[in-house]
């Protein structure tokens, strides 16, 4: 006999059915493989743990000989010579670090502002619509053709810029990576700022407009601080893309290995000295540096996500 | 106490005027994109842009054949591997929400999305490109497959939450086994979700060179073995943007023309499913 109770309290045990008649074999397989199956739909997600995990593992590992040989010096030494194994990454961190700060320094008004503008001003209809749309399709452009957008229309743009302010004329660099960087990220943070703007309960807006606040005041005084936190996240989050980034910046950083002097100088970002060295590099050490660099964006980038994911969760559930 | 209120209200339409100039300034690099995508590749495009591999330079014409022939094999590939597998994590996670597990699977398909691309590049080089000796276009598949991944399960689990409780209750009321309810009944309603969350996915991989540097590799000539280097669209135009021939950035316009307008075109059809087969209860 089945024990109802039993079966809704601990589930049912297949096992348990001694009795060999024809039903109670048929109903033995369909608990057998209701078993198998509710097991693998775990397993797949234990799968996905696995793969990330794995990758983590993969990348310490094969870093390792850069970082016994290297140490601590990989962080804060300039030097770039594969010929005696001396390798600094600093001009790399630099420049990764300049070109995303200062493509989140371009970008962050425009992205506000058009978030503001969905997420407020038009949240429906027409012009929100197409404006949606426009986001939508910067966001599904090719990097490698930002890049080459990048190399035939806006170097010559900064190459006139740096003529006029009498720079070296170099046409890419720093600044220019940034500027494409900008474009490219201002999707990212669009989005999620927007869908944080829209979580302003309509309550407290109303509350500010029937005491005669105008919109501006609205914006300034309820929804701002009352989002700050997400629309910090969303600043972050697009701040993990542009720390990645690779194709673009590759084709428009000008590929230099020392400390960029200023904004118009070529640089080199770690994501542009794995992509331009890695197939080239001989030796242990070598390849095990750039690894090294990739363990680096990939724990970065893994924190920037995790933090900036949490905030935002917590706006969208509360 | 006029000129206050009146003050506020030209602060007010300041403001909105400033919104709505950056808003439209920030659309303006889509446009100019658009506009030199469409002004230099429409010429280099005819019949022979299609059927022809690149020429050397210094010969006119010349077309894609091996990046269009390897981009379809190697996305196609790494759908094959992505979207049953993302599909089955989504329903996972939509299943055992409340589960301690699934919460670390979904941080992990976080974390995954966030991954750069170029990091995974280097992932499946030590994983699949040096145990077997050679680049080839299955590592280049892997890589954009785990990079396919997150949308597809993210959108997978979206529709399925969406389908009413209710359902699957009528369907375990009239004793059909969990499994049989969730095949039969579950996922064909969450199809649509499925499906646009994989064309979506496509879309976005479709377009990425990073992690093919090192894996896929790039072929000057058309090869249709997948455990042999492969072209592909994005890395034909890497290529042949950083030369310094006219000829060849002709060819790289043309070749970036096509790829927009295919990812163009996988947005669409992703819309029209969204709209057409939207669950609605």
């Amino acid at each position: 006999m089945i024990n109802l109770n039993e079966v809704l309290t601990k589930g049912f045990d297949y096992k348990s059915i001694t009795h060999k008649s024809k039903e109670n074999k048929k109903l033995a397989n369909v608990l057998r493989f209701e078993n198998i199956f509710q097991k693998g739909l775990g397993l797949t997600g234990i799968i996905l743990i696995i793969i990330l995990l794995s990758i983590f593992i993969t990348l310490a590992i094969t870093s390792m000989p850069s970082i016994k040989h290297l140490g601590i010096k990989f962080l804060y030494s300039k030097e770039w010579n594969p010929v005696t194994d001396e390798f600094g990454a600093l001009p790399f961190l630099l420049g990764t670090l300049l070109t995303s700060l200062l493509a989140l320094i371009i970008s962050t008004p425009f992205a506000l502002s058009s978030a503001i503008f969905l997420g407020e001003y038009y949240p429906a209809g027409i012009v929100s619509n197409i404006l949606k749309n426009i986001i939508e399709l910067l966001a599904s452009i090719p990097s490698v053709v930002y890049g080459f957008w990048g190399m035939v229309v806006l170097v010559p743009i900064i190459r006139n810029i740096e003529l006029k302010l009498h720079v070296l004329p170099y046409g890419v660099g720093i600044l220019t990576s940034s500027i494409i960087l900008a474009i490219m990220i201002i999707p990212y943070s669009v989005s999620l700022s927007r869908q944080v703007i829209s979580m302003v309960p309509p309550s407290l807006k109303e509350g500010a407009y029937s005491l005669g606040a105008t919109r501006f005041e609205v914006i300034r005084k309820i929804i701002i601080p009352h989002t700050r936190s997400g629309l910090f996240a969303a600043v972050l989050l697009a701040l993990g893309r542009a720390l990645g980034e690779t194709m673009a910046v590759t084709m428009l950083i000008g590929n230099s290995h020392y400390i960029p002097k200023n904004i118009f100088s070529p640089g080199n970002t770690m994501a542009s000295v794995i992509a331009n060295e890695f197939t080239e590099a001989t030796g242990n050490v070598y390849l095990s540096v750039l690894i090294e660099m990739g363990l680096l964006l990939f724990v970065v980038t893994t924190l920037i996500n995790i933090s900036g994911r949490q905030i935002i969760k917590r706006y969208i559930f509360h | 106490m006029d000129k206050l209120i009146r003050s506020r209200f030209y602060k007010d339409r300041l403001f909105k005027g400033g919104i709505m100039l950056f808003t439209v300034l920030s659309t303006v690099p889509l446009l100019l994109i658009l506009f030199y995508i469409v002004k230099q590749g429409i010429s280099s495009i005819n019949w022979d842009f299609f059927i022809n591999l690149p020429k050397p330079v210094g010969e006119k014409g010349g077309g894609i054949i091996n990046g269009l022939i390897g981009t379809s094999i190697i996305v196609l590939v790494a759908s094959v591997i992505a979207i049953p597998f993302g599909a089955v994590i989504g329903l996972y996670l939509s299943e055992y929400s409340r589960d301690k597990l699934s919460y670390w699977v979904g941080l992990c398909v976080d974390v995954l999305q966030g991954i750069p691309s170029i990091v995974l590049g280097i992932i499946i080089y030590l994983w699949v490109v040096k145990p077997t000796g050679h680049f080839s276009a299955l590592s280049g598949s892997i890589a954009l497959a785990i990079m396919m991944l997150p949308p597809i399960i993210k959108s997978t689990e979206e529709t399925l939450k969406l389908i009413p409780g209710t359902i699957k209750e009528a369907s375990l009321a009239l004793g059909v086994p969990y499994y049989k309810t969730i095949l039969r009944i579950i996922l064909p309603m969450g199809l649509s979700g499925i499906l646009s969350g994989s064309i979506l996915s496509i879309s976005r991989v479709a377009g990425e060179t990073a992690p093919l540097l090192f894996t896929a590799f790039g072929n000057p000539f058309i090869n249709t073995n997948i455990l042999k280097p492969m072209s592909s669209l994005p890395l034909l135009i890497f290529n042949y943007a950083g030369s310094a021939y006219e000829d060849w950035h002709k060819l790289a316009w043309g070749a970036s023309f096509v790829l927009i307008m295919m990812i163009l075109l996988l947005n669409i059809v992703t819309k029209i499913l969204e709209r057409k087969w939207k669950i609605q209860f």
